[in-house]
């Protein structure tokens, strides 16, 4: 890591655009365009982590409040359900307060965004969330793999968790038919499509995990989301004994709507058209600017206005997210002109748009990917190309 | 002033698996914090009742601790601190200086302001009735043994005050008969904290004789004439020192040097130095976990990851807490506060104090 012994001054830069060849799809940088991107970068880095205090750690707490507050008020209201509109409004309060949970407090607490508070309550080495997946083990999965290894086919298991064919690289196969209906299954029942894909199950098949291994994690992942259905499913409904089903199927609904939204935003941030995936061959020996191309280029936006951004943990700033997983995520925001104005620079695709856009590519790409691949245009012209050379 | 802590029938009853399951994965005291910070089943927390100003520099805080177990200490321990400011709590290590077992189950610390002491010159500065701290448990092997000695020697320096200051007042409220010396040195008399109160207890018993030197005011430093003039024999008296290095490397001498080094007790005050090579200042860390590489500038690990943006669980800073061992998987450390060189692979190491000699790497 280089640094720069002033952060606040900003790093100066040339700007010149560069227009760097594009083969499938990848702008192919220099090295020394790849070392300068990597300068600018660290340079945002370094300056927003000089600039961390009380405004960041008013902002998290503010956010568990108003979490807490809604999942009291949600759970209320359910119990106030024999009367039915109480019952929509304690599944949507309950709903939204599982997503506030699981997103923007949760997944960004988890990356360790707020360890610098040394509050063991907001500290990525405790915080554990209200969903089916241990904290522990999706640290390892979200944070280490994940994010280290994003969009190398083979090393990255978030493409398709396992499930679904989201990449040409996954060879086609009539079970793949079914990938429009695996991903509605995914959709719905995700959370505990999250806790799963962390049992690396098809690293069994293939040996390279053990059978023991996979049981201990498979004793966590029980323990955890047993914990979480006695709470919601047992519990609390219990609790309300005339009304229990309401608040059985209100808990449910409620757990219902925030597995549909986290993988509708989730998808949107590595799965829209014009995102690339890499090979392991691709990323052998690459520098520190090659990794913050890669994310660049592996991730993608969604536009919206301040609630949609909170209420999708800001992954809608899944590109400054993936260049600095561990800076307070309410200020991606902020960053992201910078970013933009660099990818625009360097003559790199920022890849972003409505949710709708970008959702809509994702699920094109879920039923495409269910049938045989067609030869593309863009692969067609490759080989008449070589031809001709 | 008046604390609302949860009785402790209360916590326990809202600690139970029926509750805890029911606010699971956050846990009861998560939520009733939400409401009160001091309305919690953990046990960390404390609240600041009383503030009194001793001298320019020095502060007394009493502390009602929400878990009153808490309140019970030998005298001569300390707690970790963690105190809030701007968004970051900031943990250090404060002697506990009031007598052991008081009724009320309140603690005091007594906190001296220092130029580069960060939190102690802000707690000086801000701190009022009502703060809410967090406080371990009281812990250190600074303890007067509960046979208490015929003749005991206190020997302090400055801010070291506060733990003997503790023993001595155990000793006055249990009316303890045997003989006490109580020796501190400050730098001037407006410097001398609790000077009241050791006044009276000199006046008071017979038993205790309280001297302080002022050493900015021509007073003398320890030495084994100071000793004889106050007729202490150190082969016959069980003695305690705690203060800047200088005085407790003074008091290590003495008594070693007449070969009663087990009868002395010392606990520094003050992080200690680091004594290292300019050509060991050199290599990269590699912060493993983290993907980050660094080169090495010769401070200790903890600073150097703070540095490069990361944020470790850490705690006192020099080396008593073990909130911050990390997996060292290879490299030369040094141990600043043993001054002790370690190469071993794989060994977990207190990176507050630990300096990198050379080429690192860490599981961080």
């Amino acid at each position: 890591m280089t640094t720069n012994p002033n952060p606040t001054k900003p790093v100066p830069t040339s700007h010149r655009i560069i227009k760097a060849p594009i083969i499938d799809g990848k702008p192919q940088l220099t090295e020394s365009q790849l070392e300068a991107l990597g300068r600018e970068l660290d340079a945002i880095r370094e300056r927003e982590l000089a600039d961390l205090g009380e405004i960041d750690a008013a902002y998290i707490r503010r956010l568990v409040r108003i979490q807490r507050g809604l999942e009291v008020g949600g759970r209320a209201s359910l119990f106030l359900s024999f009367v039915p509109p109480f019952w929509f409004l304690g599944a949507a309060a309950l709903g939204v307060a599982k997503i506030l949970d699981n997103m923007e407090i949760g997944h960004n607490v988890m990356h360790g965004q707020y360890d610098w508070m040394q509050d063991p309550a907001l500290h990525s080495a405790n915080f554990e969330w209200d969903t089916a997946s241990p904290a522990e083990q999706w640290k390892h999965s979200h944070n280490y793999l994940h994010h280290t290894f994003t969009n190398i086919i083979g090393k990255d298991r978030d493409i398709g968790y396992g499930v679904l064919r989201m990449d040409e690289s996954t060879k086609w196969h009539p079970v793949w038919l079914g990938n429009p209906i695996y991903a509605l299954l995914l959709a719905t029942f995700f959370e505990y499509g999250v806790a799963l894909h962390d049992l690396e199950v098809e690293n069994i098949r293939t040996g390279d995990k053990s059978i023991e291994e996979a049981k201990d994690l498979g004793r966590v992942i029980a323990r955890k989301s047993g914990s979480q259905a006695l709470k919601d499913y047992v519990l609390f409904p219990l609790l309300a004994f005339p009304i229990f089903p309401l608040v059985l199927a209100g808990n449910f609904t409620a757990n219902i709507i925030r597995n549909l939204w986290a993988f509708m935003i989730i998808f949107c941030g590595h799965f829209p058209d014009g995102v690339a995936t890499f090979t392991e061959e691709e990323v052998a020996n690459e520098t520190r600017g090659g990794w913050y191309l890669r994310q660049m280029l592996g991730s993608a936006n969604l536009t919206g206005g301040k609630l949609f951004h909170i209420m999708s943990g800001n992954l809608s700033h899944q590109i400054e997210h993936h260049l600095f997983p561990d800076i307070p995520a309410r200020r991606y925001q902020h960053i992201a002109p910078e970013v933009r104005e660099i990818c625009e620079r360097y003559g790199l695709e920022y890849n972003t748009g409505p949710l709708r856009k970008q959702f809509g590519t994702v699920i094109r790409k879920i039923f495409r990917l269910a049938l045989p691949d067609r030869r593309s245009g863009r692969a067609r012209a490759r080989e008449v190309s070589t031809a001709a050379a | 002033m008046a604390v609302t802590t949860l009785s402790p029938r209360l916590r326990k009853a809202l600690g139970n698996p029926f509750f805890e399951a029911l606010a699971a994965p956050h846990g009861v005291s998560h939520w009733l914090e939400q409401v009160n910070l001091t309305w919690t089943i953990r046990s960390d927390r404390a609240i600041v009742t009383d503030v009194r100003h001793q001298t320019a520099d020095a502060v007394t805080l009493t502390l009602a601790p929400v878990d009153d177990g808490k309140a019970q200490f030998l005298p001569g321990q300390y707690l970790q601190v963690g105190v809030e400011i701007e968004g970051v709590t900031h943990t250090r290590c404060f002697s506990i200086s009031c007598a052991a077992g008081r009724a009320d189950r309140r603690l005091e610390i007594t906190v001296k302001r220092h130029d580069d002491g960060f939190v102690s010159s802000w707690l000086k500065a801000h701190a009022e009735p009502g703060l809410v701290l967090t406080i371990s448990d009281p812990a250190g092997d600074f303890t007067l043994p509960s046979a208490r000695p015929a003749h005991l020697v206190l020997v302090s320096g400055g801010s070291g005050i506060t733990p003997v200051m503790s023993m001595l007042r155990t000793l006055v409220a249990e009316e303890h008969a045997g003989r006490v010396t109580f020796l501190h040195f400050a730098r001037t008399a407006d410097e001398l904290i609790f000077a009241d109160e050791l006044a009276l207890i000199d006046v008071d018993h017979d038993n205790v004789n309280v001297v302080t030197v002022f050493t900015r005011e021509g007073g003398a430093h320890l030495s084994p004439a100071m000793l004889a003039e106050l007729d202490i024999d150190p082969a016959a008296a069980l003695a305690f020192a705690c203060g800047p290095r200088d005085l407790v490397d003074a008091a290590i001498e003495i008594w070693s040097g007449a070969g009663n080094e087990d009868r002395l007790f010392v606990e520094y005050f003050q992080p200690p130095a680091v004594d290292l090579d300019a050509d060991e200042a050199s290599g990269a860390i590699t912060f493993a976990a983290s993907g980050i590489t660094v080169e090495n500038d010769g401070r200790t690990l903890l600073e150097q990851a703070e540095a490069a943006g990361l944020a470790p669980a850490s705690g006192c800073r020099m080396g008593i807490c073990h909130t911050c061992p990390r997996r060292k998987t290879s490299g030369t450390v040094l141990d600043a506060v043993t001054g002790t060189r370690s190469a071993t692979a794989d060994e977990e190491i207190r990176i507050c104090v630990s300096v990198p000699c050379g080429d690192v790497e860490l599981d961080l």
